[in-house]
């Protein structure tokens, strides 16, 4: 049976992991080479490293990363933050990324995710979708771009269902409102999305414990589940929180 | 460790890197290379790649490559296909009607939609061996490896298979005739479990 995966999420700022809450006040938690090879020998499943350096020169520094981190950790990991085309994607896939993640240049321009599973394959496309609560729309939730900072006029299921269309093998649902809070994943709008996709879809923000993962699996039916602060300051261990979710059957990989 | 030089066949399909990445950290003797006469010349061989099955096999053809690779197999010397790897050695595949090299009896279709799950199957899953290989040798059964993938082959011959999995329906995870191992999943992407398998190859 396929197993549920935890994915440990760095975002990384000019070389550096940072953390912050509801997408503001970043503060400085480590070395993501460092940190990843932890979190790889203690059975993390996949990573994730956001970029959120904000200047395109120091981009450099983010594709070194990646290139020591490919030299070290032998599961996959993707890359996203400020991947606007497929040169962008074809330089961190270059570096030893498995997958790339695009998220505000999708909105506005959704060919990149075409174009992108076109030229590496759809496993490779991740679509990363920022949603907040709102009543007002469609299905009760809307996409939000540039970190949170900006509205769109996107339900996010409907960006959710065209971005499967346009190409992407997977989808990471962050909520806004859940992010930072360490209250537990929303798992009504990840089940929303899970639900009515054909691929995988990642839960992200709002993980404070390991129930909060068993809630995600199971009620908001999520493929796997996005940890950050969980794991960071060293509250869990990526083999206790396996162990808590396989006691109550839910199927993950134990890492001997 | 190794015995001598492995031969990675590059044919512009999918990302070489995380195969290089592997291999260098096992210690390997290897190269990476798009030409017939080279990789005819390894003692070793890996076919690897992620990707559409057409598109890889007209890369091949058009580097001469597909007959590189059968002449190889017909020395003896050993064969680890992985992922879109394991696809090209059976006779077809129904991803846009391909015509594959052969070397194995069977096919590669796709997952159907009455299994009721996503497909692309991706992420880590349980690969039951059900004979004795040396590929295998010092994994514990059950270990997980990582898969993403749409299209399974499916074997003529029962005796090819070397391991399961379950997705849905239970498929080849692992096959194996002559000289030629093949693995669906991603050995290079299987955390400590599929660098033993890598290993294992190189060492045989």
């Amino acid at each position: 049976m396929l197993e549920k995966r935890i994915i440990v999420c760095l975002d990384v700022k000019e070389g550096r992991t940072t953390k912050g809450i509801k997408f503001k006040e970043n503060k400085d938690v480590g070395d993501p080479v460092k940190m990843a090879e932890t979190y790889y020998k203690d059975g993390v499943d996949e990573l994730v490293f956001y970029d959120i350096t904000a200047s395109a020169e120091k981009r450099k520094i983010m594709i070194d990363v990646v290139r020591r981190v490919a030299e070290r950790i032998f599961i996959p990991f993707s890359v996203g933050g400020g991947i606007a085309d497929t040169d962008d994607m074809r330089e961190v896939l270059l570096a030893g990324a498995e997958k790339v993640s695009v998220n505000s240049q999708a909105v506005k321009n959704p060919s990149v995710i075409e174009e992108g599973a076109s030229l590496f394959g759809r496993q490779c496309i991740v679509l990363g979708l920022d949603a907040a609560r709102d009543p007002g729309m469609k299905n009760g939730y809307r996409v939000f771009i540039n970190g949170g900072r900006t509205k769109t006029d996107l339900d996010a299921l409907e960006w959710a269902e065209r971005a499967e269309v346009l190409g992407a093998g997977e989808i990471v649902v962050n909520s806004m409102d859940a992010d930072g809070t360490q209250d537990g994943y929303e798992n009504n709008l990840t089940r929303l999305i899970s639900t009515n996709v054909g691929i995988p879809v990642v839960a992200s923000g709002g993980a404070g414990r390991p129930e909060h993962l068993y809630d995600v699996f199971t009620r908001g039916k999520a493929d796997a589940a996005l940890i950050a602060s969980m794991v960071h300051y060293n509250r869990y261990r990526i083999s206790d929180i396996k162990k808590y979710l396989k006691d109550r059957g839910v199927c993950v990989r134990i890492v001997s | 460790m190794n015995n001598g030089s492995t031969g990675v066949v590059d044919y512009k399909a999918g990302n070489l890197k995380s195969v290089e990445t592997a291999l260098r950290h096992l210690g390997a003797s290897f190269y990476i290379s798009g030409d017939p006469d080279k990789i005819f010349k390894a003692d070793r061989l890996i076919i690897p790649g992620v990707g559409e099955a057409r598109t890889a096999m007209e890369n091949l053809k058009q580097a001469g490559l597909d007959t590189a690779i059968i002449d190889f197999y017909n020395t003896g010397k050993p064969v680890l296909g992985i992922c879109i790897g394991i696809q090209l050695l059976f006779e077809s595949s129904t991803e846009r009607n391909t015509r594959c090299l052969g070397l194995l009896k069977g096919t590669v279709v796709r997952f159907p939609e009455t299994i009721g799950l996503k497909v692309p199957h991706m992420g880590w899953n349980q690969v039951m061996p059900v004979k004795k290989n040396y590929l295998f040798s010092g994994i514990p059964a059950g270990s997980s490896f990582y898969f993403v993938h749409s299209y399974y082959p499916k074997p003529a011959v029962s005796d090819y298979v070397l391991a399961e999995t379950e997705y849905g329906i239970k498929f080849a995870s692992a096959v194996g005739c002559n000289n030629i191992t093949a693995v669906q999943f991603h050995p290079e992407k299987s955390g400590k479990a599929g660098l033993k398998l890598i290993s294992n190859f190189l060492n045989f």
